[in-house]
This record gives structure tokens, C-alpha cells and sequence, in this order.
């Protein structure tokens, strides 16, 4: 089997998103995605990651993140075993002037898929980037 | 990229030119409204900020930046971006900021207008 798959383990601690896209950015370079959609696909995961800082309360005070080479895709996991959310009720669309609450909308607009699954004993947000999407 | 947040000014008329360099996050938030208070107490209301060197911001950085648009609409001034990377464009107009403040490509257009 093709080894194809990059972990990384976080501390809850400021600027350490920053580590993670740092890694991004070698493993989609690797890939040879273009600098625009590299940088998409950064900005998507500080949101997961700081979701998980700012919202998770986990014990472990820990993010984990695989990046997964999947031929022509990147697909990015950002676990924490905090206490989840209801996912309905932060997903309502954002009025006008909305300061906060734009984090789950950014993720979802600036990569091709995202699936998040959030249960009482943590969140998984998993998101995929193609490197030719037919959308832009 | 740099690892420490700055914001440096220049005056030019009757505008305020904000320079940011790095990540702009919740910290580089507080940094630029302290700037921004700064300048409001010397009467200034013309704003331009200069994205040139921000090359990632996260969100609760730009919610920030939306109370700083609030603060200028109070009290009857004008902001305007410039320089975004295109990603960094995108995250404005997702966010909703195109809606109350304009984004120009360089300093001279958002100086222009
Ligand atoms: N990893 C997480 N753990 C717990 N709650 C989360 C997590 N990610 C998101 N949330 C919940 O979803 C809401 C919406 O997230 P987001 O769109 O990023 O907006 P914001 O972070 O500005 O509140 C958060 O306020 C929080 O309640
Ligand atoms: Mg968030």
C-alpha cells in the first residue's frame, strides 16, 4: 500500500494553527496545487482549528490533523475531543453585520467539501480540496 | 511570513494609510484598533488600510476589523482596503465587509476615490 498520509498533533496554544499551515503548504506544494488554492485551503483550516481552540474545551487541549494525498485531492481532517456543537443551530445563515459566526461559512466557501461531524465526545471536520475544481 | 503582528501609519492628506504585516488574528485585531483609537483622538476620519504584507487572517481577526468599519461609519468617515490577496478578497466577501466598505487594488485607486 502507497504511503499517502501526513499527521500532525497540536497544542492549544496561540499561533500553533500556524504549524498546521505551515504543513499545509509543503504537502499541497508536494501536490502541486496552485498558490491561490494553497492558500484556500489555509485559511479553511485555521478556521476548523481555531473552532476547535476557541469552542472545543477539550481535556486534552489538543487538535489532530491528517492530511490524506488522495491522487488528485487533499483531504484535511481536524479532530478534537472536546463537546461538539449542534451543528443546525450554528450552521443559521449569517444577517447582515454579523461579526461572528463566519467560520463554518468560510470553510465550506473556500474548499470543495466539507463534512463535519460533531458529537458529545468531539468534532471531526473533514474537507477536501481538488487541485483542478471546475468551480472558479 | 512574519511571526510577530505590525501595523505602522502614514498620513497622506487627509487620510490615514494602515500598513499590516503578518496574520491577522484576534491579537493583530486589538493591535489595529488600538491604532485606529489612536488616530479617531487626533480627529482623523479617513481611512485606508493597506493589506500588502497580510498574507493569511482568520475570522475573529476580520470581525474585529468589522467593528473598526462600525467605529468609522459613527462618526461619518470613510474606510477602504487595498492590496488583498485574492483568497484574502474572497474571505471579505464571504464575511460580508464588501457590503460596507470598499476594496481597491492598490493605494493610489483607494487614495482616488
Ligand atoms: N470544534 C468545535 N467544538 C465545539 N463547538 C464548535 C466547534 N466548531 C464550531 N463550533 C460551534 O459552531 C459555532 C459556529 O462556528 P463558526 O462558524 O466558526 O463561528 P464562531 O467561531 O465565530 O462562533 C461556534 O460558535 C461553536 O458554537
Ligand atoms: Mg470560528
Amino acid at each position: 500500500m502507497d504511503s499517502n498520509e501526513v499527521f500532525l498533533q497540536i497544542p492549544m496554544l496561540p499561533n500553533m494553527e500556524l504549524a498546521a499551515t505551515e504543513t499545509a503548504h509543503r504537502v499541497a506544494e508536494f501536490m502541486q496545487f496552485d498558490p491561490d488554492k494553497i492558500d484556500e485551503i489555509k485559511i479553511a483550516m485555521i478556521e476548523g482549528i481555531i473552532n476547535a481552540f476557541e469552542h472545543s474545551q477539550s481535556k486534552d487541549k489538543t487538535v489532530y490533523i491528517k492530511f490524506l494525498m488522495r491522487g488528485d485531492e487533499l483531504e484535511v481532517t481536524i479532530q478534537d475531543f472536546g463537546h461538539g456543537f449542534d451543528l443546525d443551530s450554528a450552521k443559521k445563515e449569517p444577517e447582515q453585520l454579523r461579526k461572528r459566526g463566519h467560520g463554518l461559512n468560510l470553510m465550506e466557501g473556500l474548499m470543495d467539501r466539507v463534512d463535519i461531524y460533531a458529537t458529545p465526545n468531539g468534532t471531526k471536520v473533514i474537507m477536501v480540496k481538488r487541485r483542478h475544481s471546475s468551480d472558479e | 511570513m512574519a511571526d510577530v503582528f505590525k501595523v505602522t501609519t502614514r498620513m497622506e492628506g487627509k487620510y490615514a494609510i494602515l500598513y499590516t504585516e503578518g496574520y491577522i488574528n484576534n491579537l493583530a485585531g486589538d493591535k489595529i484598533v488600538e491604532e485606529f483609537n489612536q488616530l479617531v483622538a487626533k480627529d482623523v476620519k479617513h481611512y485606508v488600510l493597506n493589506l500588502q504584507k497580510t498574507q493569511l487572517v482568520n475570522s475573529i481577526g476580520i470581525s474585529i476589523l468589522i467593528e473598526v468599519i462600525e467605529k468609522v461609519q459613527e462618526i461619518g468617515g470613510t474606510l477602504a482596503f487595498c492590496h488583498l490577496t485574492p483568497i484574502i478578497a474572497k474571505t471579505f466577501k464571504i464575511m460580508g465587509l464588501t457590503q460596507y466598505s470598499k476594496v481597491y487594488d492598490t493605494e493610489e485607486d483607494a487614495l482616488k476615490n
